[in-house]
């Protein structure tokens, strides 16, 4: 039994360190756009931030959540050594928290998922055996590595071009953006909800017909969308920032979508990464509780709000900063374009999410705005840059899985 | 790590390249009281604008290396790079002429004849009109960027870029008569003093020409 309670209490304090990392870091991806752009203030964005990723962690973070903790390892493998996979668990948390921790100091651009997914394959490759690993669900994984951010490339791309085609190359771009800016609320907020009911909200218990899905998701996203029409109408122009285009409004009217898209990334986010923390604190919960590695056994609820909450610390007590840094950084990503890369990345993830699969976030928001620039919607991408970016999954998963090799021997030979 | 989305963006090169246009016209509207000095024979109010012409020729020559410098060939550009670069070369001539033209009136304390003032000064004044112009159809830069270069926005520079032309059509037939009546009284004047005030007109006549040049580079531009 004090076993047990020493394996939960290290995997919560792991668990909780992870999800401070990723609260600290990768917020800022989701939050920055709307700050650099001023559509929200830090204040509001943390507490947007905090609240969704929240909500994305406990209301969909169930299916990544299921995959880290059961998906990659072949559970029935430990059947009768359940220590080791608790062992293997707390290893691939302070691996990939170890290679993290190296490479923000280096300034490496290193994504969490990667680590804690090579970590996992790590320690149940070499110190269990190879056949501990559910090879064909890694490889559908790392395929999806690959389909996130084309996807969400794609997506953004249509989106903006959209916008281009309906708003920015018009006669009268204020007046077109005024009328067409809420229906893109209404899709940003429809696809989101929409998907979370129907795949993210059977992991916390709640079954809800797939016809009550569509009328509920349509009730909310138009619900939101009267709200921002109400607030786009009374954006009058500048007359002494705006040129003739009046493109100036123009992207404050486009500043109110991106509140809503905002929100959506942060609990896309909440929803996809809160996993890499909490999985493995899940596996190991189940296992120290019930003595057999129970993979019927429903993922306690609490868990979720553990790496939810681990989260908003991080942004509370980091993020303010980090956001501060990038949002000066991306001001090319106005809210015309910034909308379109984080609906598109968002509506990405959330599949992810519901279907399961760990992705990148950053990586799948790089592709957006990427998908964007296509468009000609950017002024400059550093190709070299988005290169290594895509490149660091090749390091990251081998380094992630080396470390998580060396601490499951290192626990095995210390702990009870 | 955080900053993996930011590091992406390159540093645009649009608000540098309306700046140093800006900077460009303001160094080419000095021309106009330096010549009022000039023909005044206000030698010592000359000096002084040459002073803020050539600081300002330096100021658009260190921002124009500045923007080389941040152009780095692995930029994904919805525009090429190249027609970027070019754009800023020539808004960049529109300073260069101005300071070249006032090194030699100033240098030669050149007495531009009281016959032709006026109509001189009347000729300086529309080049400098077609100075700003091009800084106003290059203002757009940001715009045209916003509106992915298709489009209302392309008509409106368009038709900038139209009027600039009409500019620089009179700069040229401000010039054929501004030639015209220095030919009328040349034989009163020094030879070589002559031949330098065909040059000037020449000089000067040329920041309208650059100024025009503007305008076709952006033309490229919209044209992608």
């Amino acid at each position: 039994m004090e076993a047990q309670l020493v394996y939960i209490g290290l995997a919560a304090v792991f668990g909780i360190f992870m999800a401070w990392g990723i609260g600290a870091n990768d917020v800022a991806n989701a939050m920055a756009t709307s700050v650099g752009s001023k559509a929200l203030t830090i204040r509001q964005a943390i507490l947007v931030a905090a609240v969704f990723e929240f909500l994305g962690a406990v209301l969909a973070g169930g299916g990544v959540t299921s995959t880290i903790r059961q998906g990659i390892v072949d559970v029935e493998h430990f059947a009768d050594k359940v220590e080791l996979l608790v062992y293997g668990m707390l290893a691939s948390l302070l691996a990939a928290g170890t290679w993290l921790l190296i490479a923000s100091r280096k300034g490496w651009p290193v994504s969490t998922t990667h680590s804690i997914v090579g970590a996992i394959v790590g320690f149940a490759a070499v110190g269990i055996g190879v056949e501990a690993v559910q090879w064909p669900k890694v490889g559908t994984i790392v395929l999806s590595w690959v389909i996130s951010p084309l996807t969400a490339g794609i997506i953004a791309f249509l989106i903006f071009a959209s916008v281009q085609r309906l708003i920015l190359r018009q006669e009268d771009p204020l007046a077109k953006a005024k009328r067409y800016v809420p229906f893109y609320i209404f899709f940003a907020a429809f696809t989101v909800t929409l998907v979370t009911i129907l795949k993210g909200l059977t992991h916390v218990g709640l079954d809800v017909s797939t016809g009550t899905s569509y009328l509920i998701a349509t009730a909310i996203a138009a619900s939101i969308a009267v709200v921002g029409a109400i607030v786009i109408r009374r954006i009058q122009p500048v007359r002494k920032i705006d040129k003739k285009q009046h493109f100036y409004t123009v992207e404050r009217v486009f500043g109110v979508l991106m509140i809503v898209t905002a929100c959506s990334m942060a609990f896309a986010h909440g929803s996809n990464d809160v996993a890499n923390a909490i999985g493995p604190v899940a596996a190991v919960i189940a296992a120290a509780q019930s003595g057999v590695v129970g993979s019927r056994a429903a993922l306690p609820i609490w868990v979720l709000m553990l790496g939810g909450v681990g989260i908003v610390i991080g942004l509370a007590t980091f993020g303010r900063h980090v956001i501060a840094t990038v949002g000066e950084k991306i001001t090319q990503l106005t809210p015309s374009r910034g909308f379109a890369a984080e609906l598109a990345a968002a509506t990405t993830i959330v599949i992810a999410s519901g279907t399961g699969l760990p992705i990148s976030t950053t990586h799948t928001l790089v592709g957006a705005v990427l998908g964007v620039g296509m468009a000609r919607g950017i002024e400059a991408i550093d190709l070299r840059v988005v290169g290594r970016i895509f490149a660091s999954w090749l390091i990251t998963v081998p380094a992630g899985a080396l470390l998580s090799i060396i601490f499951f021997y290192f626990l095995k030979a210390v702990l009870p | 790590m955080a900053n993996l989305l930011a590091n992406i963006f390159g540093s645009s090169p649009v608000m540098p390249l309306e700046k140093h246009v800006d900077i460009a016209y303001r160094c080419t509207r000095e021309l106009v009281g330096f010549f009022e000095a000039a023909i005044a024979g206000n030698w010592d109010e000359a000096r002084a604008i040459r002073d803020v012409i050539e600081e300002l020729e330096h100021e658009a020559d260190d921002l124009k290396k500045e923007i080389r410098l941040h152009l780095p060939k692995s930029l994904f550009m919805p525009v090429p790079r190249e027609d970027l670069l070019e754009l800023l070369l020539v808004q960049d001539k529109m300073a260069n002429r101005t300071k070249d033209v006032s090194g030699l009136v100033l240098g030669r304390k050149m007495r531009i004849p009281p016959e032709i003032s006026d109509k001189f000064l009347e000729f300086v004044q529309r080049c400098v009109d077609a100075a700003k112009q091009a800084r106003k159809s290059v203002r757009e830069l940001d715009e045209l960027f916003t509106a992915g270069f298709r489009g209302a926005e392309v008509s409106l520079v368009s038709s900038m870029i139209e009027d600039l032309d009409k500019i620089e059509t009179d700069t040229d037939e401000l010039q054929a008569e501004l030639r015209a009546a220095l030919y009328a009284v040349e034989g009163g004047i020094e030879p070589v003093n002559v031949i330098f005030l065909y040059r000037v007109i020449e000089l000067t006549g040329e920041i309208a020409d650059m100024a025009e040049r503007v305008g076709r580079r952006l033309e490229l531009l919209l044209s992608h």
